[in-house]
């Protein structure tokens, strides 16, 4: 596959390795109620669509950039490719 | 007697004469030749041995879809089996061995299968061979196994070396026939950059094969000047020997290039495969089409061959595999053979077309219409064929060749690979590439359908042209020759009804009847049929077959063959060497290991080395007249107890942090709080993932305000590294904080015992107070040593020793430490390595790999009251949830055996006395052991249930695996030193 880095262009993906699901960025508030509840949900609920899928892959050889990579988990075609930092920022992620 | 059945012209070369083996036997042939071309022209028919009943086999066809010729090539440590005799490029001395036979090939032992044949029908696996049960594995199954196969491998090392490497293009050319040469043409003019693969070692595809005019030239000719023009333009690539084995996504082709196939052996330096990665743009499928045969009774006889590939040999290769040969055709194209061979002086004895009026009419050769073949005879070759006239009598033809041709397959393989499915096309009844290709595909030629020469080259052309206007090349058609523009004219005609055995899988011996078999017991899908007969299984992956099967299949189920669909075409198209996938990845590369900056002064010095992490590190290292790796061991610990010991600890990971926020980014890493950690000083970290589970430890130390230097363990330096990235940018964006690794930028080595700080200051400049006030336990600072270098100096211990690890850069690591063994003569200073780092570790009671193993939390730690409940980190929130804190969990404690002299090892259960040892009454693992030369008795690390609060209790340590039990004492986990006096002293 050929990742289109933001910064970089477009990257063969072995020079990347995977983590998964991109609402791994969305970590919840350890100080809420239920932060038990919600820490369980975000660490081992994931959904496994047929389809346009975000996930986080680590640039490690290359800039070190973690991306957002929307992939279509059927045809593999690469809809788009963010830094997930930025990604991150949209959410209201800051310290 | 020799090349008896070579016939006039031919692309080969005459004036050489190569000599090579077949079965002991030596045989001449030229250049151009093929194995299987060369055989024949000796009048060599019977080249192999069936898969299941042993028939005598020779080829089908003249390419790589071969499913019978297959040989083993080669000998010594280059033996290779199953090579196809039909694109195995003649050499001088070349050695071949036909395969899968006991006794001689003419006079095989197991040929008796055919006989027991009705025993071996599909799923015989599953039917027969059950009783007595027993039997099946210690009998049955070996005894099949033995007598079903192929060729063997050879057991030595391969001496060959296989290359990996990557192309870029904008337009890839996949074939170099009609179509190929014409896209290539037009875009190599254009200017593009064109790559053109086949896997011919002669470009031009059926060019070479035919005999009619391109333009006013032999067709060979013409392909051959059309190479030479592509050989000129420097923007494209020929690629002759190389198969493109798969499409994968975003245009990323596979391709393999036998560089060396052809030789007896590579020449130095050049490896025997190349497996290339092609990044196109876009790509054209000129692949062509494969011939698929009629079955019927008896139709695998050697001598009997796809009609176009008795054209292939005759033009081609100039041999034919008989004098007096038949065709057996439903569609025009078998009278072309039969006509290239009238003008080739080889006599047609007849040419039976299964039509009854279309089929075309001629005074050169007796053409019988409306008639089959429904059977051959012959014992270890075809001699003639019974044919069933269009009245219900039957004639027998002698013939020593038969041609069969049951219409052309577009060669849709590759148009499959990114899920697509081929559509069927009445008009050639034929499988053509469906609609969704791989993407930036093209299809051209009779890969697409477009069987005939003139429309190959239009095709082509036209699709090039397209393809470049896509990337905006501007590229106008090649003008192209006038060639053949004959129609398809064929009536669908798979196999020939009656009794007996009808090969329709020649390579896994099934039959019409197997396919109806496996109907009657309930398959209907394809892919089941697949699996439950073996059709179009092994190397040739049913090239010739699979459309056959199917149409059995149909017929079976009243369906048409389009609505009973063709399996998945997967990559590779066809077999590729392990050897090429491993590349140069092979040996000693497979793992390639790293050494530290003094690993020469390790090696001086005798050292053993263990990889960790990809490093190599001392274990250690070895004095005279010491036999076993415990003297050693020993010595260093006692030694290093006593006075001082030097270990290189370079291998362990070093991320440097800086930044404002650097303090609160690694209060976040790390369980424990870091916030306040003073400049100028070291703290033990534990890292937890977000489950609770400990996932490394080391030390960090803080430089400056703004500035620490973590360390990781070895093993786990590039996942932490990796993890701190990702905590970095995706959950606190906003933190100004930046890392690096400068694993590599740093030697570090460990000094410890009584005599540590002695023995620095030897070397540390004296600007610099290292006194235990001025620099106490867990102390830090940039100091400069042996007169200037710049140097970073922690007083932490793994040992338990008073101890301090100092780093240097990693260019003078080699001289540091050959200058603190030199100043540490006076001492008795020794080195060691990582046996006695950890014996001295669990004498101490420290954690290592062995107990952060991925299950294992703070609290199992002993560390639950580091875990800070006042701030937010990775992991802190789920280890408060009730599973991970429960009152029986697991607690690291030591352990040492009730009678001294006993010993036992890692991985014991502990079981309570009394008790059985099964799961339901376990307490607990040990993790790590050593024998203490401080102590005089083996001790160890484990989790024990509640362990803080059972000391003093005796329990066996029971190790299954070697039958064997241990008692054990719990005792405290610090076994020397356990008020932790001589750290600070």
């Amino acid at each position: 596959m050929i990742i289109p880095h933001p910064l970089l262009g477009p990257r063969d993906s072995q020079e990347f390795t995977y983590l998964g699901d991109a609402s791994l960025i969305e970590r919840p508030d350890w100080q809420a109620d239920n932060a038990v509840d919600q820490f369980h949900d975000y660490l081992y609920l994931r959904d496994n669509p047929a389809g346009a899928h975000r996930e986080l892959w680590f640039h490690e050889q290359g800039d070190r950039s973690w991306l957002v990579v929307t992939r279509d988990t059927v045809t593999h075609e690469i809809i788009s490719a963010e830094l997930a930092r930025d990604v991150a920022k949209a959410k209201g992620r800051s310290k | 007697m020799s090349q008896t059945n070579r016939i006039d012209g031919g692309l080969i070369d005459r004036a050489r004469t190569l000599n090579f083996r077949f079965d002991g036997k030596t045989f001449q042939g030229h250049p151009g030749d093929t194995l299987a071309s060369a055989l024949l022209a000796n009048g060599v028919r019977l080249m192999g041995r069936s898969f299941k009943y042993h028939r005598p086999r020779g080829p089908l066809t003249a390419g790589s879809e071969e499913p019978n010729a297959l040989v083993e090539l080669r000998t010594g440590a280059r033996q290779e089996p199953n090579v196809r005799a039909t694109v195995a490029e003649l050499f001088d001395g070349l050695d071949a061995r036909s395969q899968n036979h006991v006794g001689s090939l003419s006079r095989d032992w197991l040929a008796v299968n055919d006989l027991l044949s009705p025993f071996f029908a599909a799923g015989f696996y599953y039917k027969t061979f059950m009783w007595p049960k027993a039997f099946w594995e210690k009998l049955y199954e070996p005894m099949i196994r033995r007598a079903a196969g192929l060729g063997s491998l050879t057991k030595e090392t391969d001496p060959d070396s296989y290359d990996k490497g990557f192309l870029h293009c904008d337009l890839l050319v996949i074939g170099a026939g009609p179509a190929g040469l014409s896209a290539a043409l037009t875009a190599g003019r254009a200017g593009a950059d064109v790559i053109l693969a086949d896997e011919d070692f002669v470009m031009g595809g059926r060019l070479n094969a035919e005999t009619f005019a391109v333009g006013d030239m032999a067709p060979g000719d013409w392909a051959a000047q059309a190479v030479a023009e592509l050989t000129s333009l420097p923007n494209v690539r020929l690629m002759p020997r190389t198969t493109v084995l798969g499409a994968f996504d975003h245009g990323i082709y596979g391709a393999l290039e036998r560089v060396s196939d052809h030789l007896a052996e590579p020449a130095p330096g050049k490896p025997r495969q190349t497996l290339w990665r092609i990044y196109t743009k876009r790509s054209i499928l000129t692949a062509g089409a494969i011939e698929r045969p009629i079955a019927f009774r008896n139709n695998d006889r050697p001598g009997i061959m796809l009609a176009s590939a008795l054209r292939s040999y005759a033009n081609r290769w100039a041999a034919v595999p008989g004098k007096d040969v038949a065709i057996f055709t439903n569609n025009d194209d078998g009278h072309r053979t039969a006509a290239d061979l009238l003008s080739k002086g080889v006599r047609v004895a007849a040419v039976i077309d299964s039509r009854l009026s279309e089929a075309p009419r001629t005074n050169r050769y007796e053409v019988v219409a409306g008639a089959q073949v429904v059977d051959s005879n012959g014992r270890l070759g075809v001699h003639s064929i019974t044919v069933k006239l269009p009245g219900g009598d039957t004639r027998v033809i002698p013939c020593d060749a038969l041609g069969v041709s049951g219409g052309w397959n577009p060669n849709v393989h590759l148009t499959c690979h990114q899920r697509g499915l081929p559509v069927w096309n009445e008009d050639i009844a034929a499988f053509v590439p469906g609609a969704s290709l791989p993407q930036g595909m093209t299809v051209a030629g009779a890969a697409n359908g477009a069987f005939s020469t003139a429309g190959a080259l239009a095709s082509g052309a036209g699709a090039a042209a397209a393809a470049l206007g896509d990337l905006g090349i501007k590229a106008k058609p090649a003008d192209l020759p006038q060639a053949e523009d004959d129609p398809i004219r064929i009536t669908p005609l798979y196999h020939v009804p009656g009794k007996g055995r009808a090969w329709l899988d020649q390579q896994n011996d099934v039959t019409v009847k197997d396919v109806k078999l496996a109907h009657q017991e309930g398959y209907r899908s394809v892919e089941h049929l697949k699996r439950y007969t073996t059709l179009g299984m092994a190397t040739d992956q049913g090239k010739t077959a699979n459309i056959g099967g199917m149409a059995v299949m149909a017929e079976m189920t009243g369906k048409s063959i389009p609505e009973t669909g063709t399996t998945i075409f997967r990559p590779p198209y066809t077999p590729v060497p392990i050897g090429a996938f491993a590349g140069r990845s092979a040996g000693k590369d497979f793992r390639p290991v790293r050494q530290t900056p003094s690993h020469s002064w390790a090696a001086e010095q005798g050292a053993v080395f263990v990889e960790v992490g990809m490093w190599l590190r001392a274990q250690w290292f070895p004095k005279k007249g010491e036999t076993h790796w415990r003297q050693s061991v020993d010595r260093e610990v006692l030694a290093t107890r006593k006075s001082v010991g030097i270990c290189d600890v370079t291998t362990l990971g070093k991320i440097d942090v800086q930044g404002t926020d650097a303090a609160e980014f690694l209060n976040k890493i790390y369980a424990n709080a870091f916030a306040k950690l003073a400049v100028g000083k070291v703290r033990y970290g534990l890292m937890l993932r977000e489950d609770g589970m400990a996932m490394d430890d080391g030390t960090t130390a803080r430089l400056a305000e703004d500035h620490f230097v973590m360390t990781t363990t070895t093993a786990n330096a590039v996942g932490v590294y990796r993890h701190m990235e990702f905590c970095r940018q995706c959950l606190w964006p906003d933190m100004d904080v930046q890392i690096i690794s400068t694993t590599e930028a740093w030697a570090q080595y460990s000094v410890a015992g009584p005599n540590a700080r002695k023995l620095l200051q030897k070397i540390v400049d004296p600007a610099f107070d290292i006194s235990n006030e001025a620099f106490p336990y867990m102390g830090c600072g940039e100091i400069t040593v042996c007169g200037g270098l710049r140097a970073r100096l922690f007083r932490i211990s793994f040992s338990g020793e008073l101890a301090y690890e100092i780093a240097v850069p990693t260019r003078y690591g080699d001289a540091l430490v050959r200058r603190m063994v030199e100043v540490g003569q006076e001492f008795d200073a020794i080195v060691y390595g990582t046996e006695a780092l950890g014996v001295m570790r669990i004498e101490k009671g420290h954690a290592a790999g062995n107990e952060l193993n991925g299950t294992t939390s703070a609290l199992n730690l002993g560390m639950g009251g580091m875990v800070s409940k006042k701030k937010d980190s990775i992991g802190s929130t789920l280890s408060e949830r009730e599973g991970m804190n429960r009152e029986d969990a697991l607690a690291l404690v030591g352990f040492r055996p009730v009678n001294p002299s006993e010993s036992f090892a890692a991985g014991c259960h502990f079981i309570a006395k009394g008790a059985e040892a099964n799961a339901k009454n376990d307490q607990g693992y040990m993790t790590s052991v050593c024998f203490s030369p401080n102590l005089g008795y083996t001790i160890g690390l484990g989790f024990l249930k509640n362990g803080a609060a059972r000391k003093g209790e005796v329990l066996r340590a029971v190790n299954p695996v070697q039958n064997a039990e241990t008692l054990v004492e719990v005792v405290s986990a610090h076994f020397i030193d356990p008020e932790g006096e001589r750290l600070r002293a």
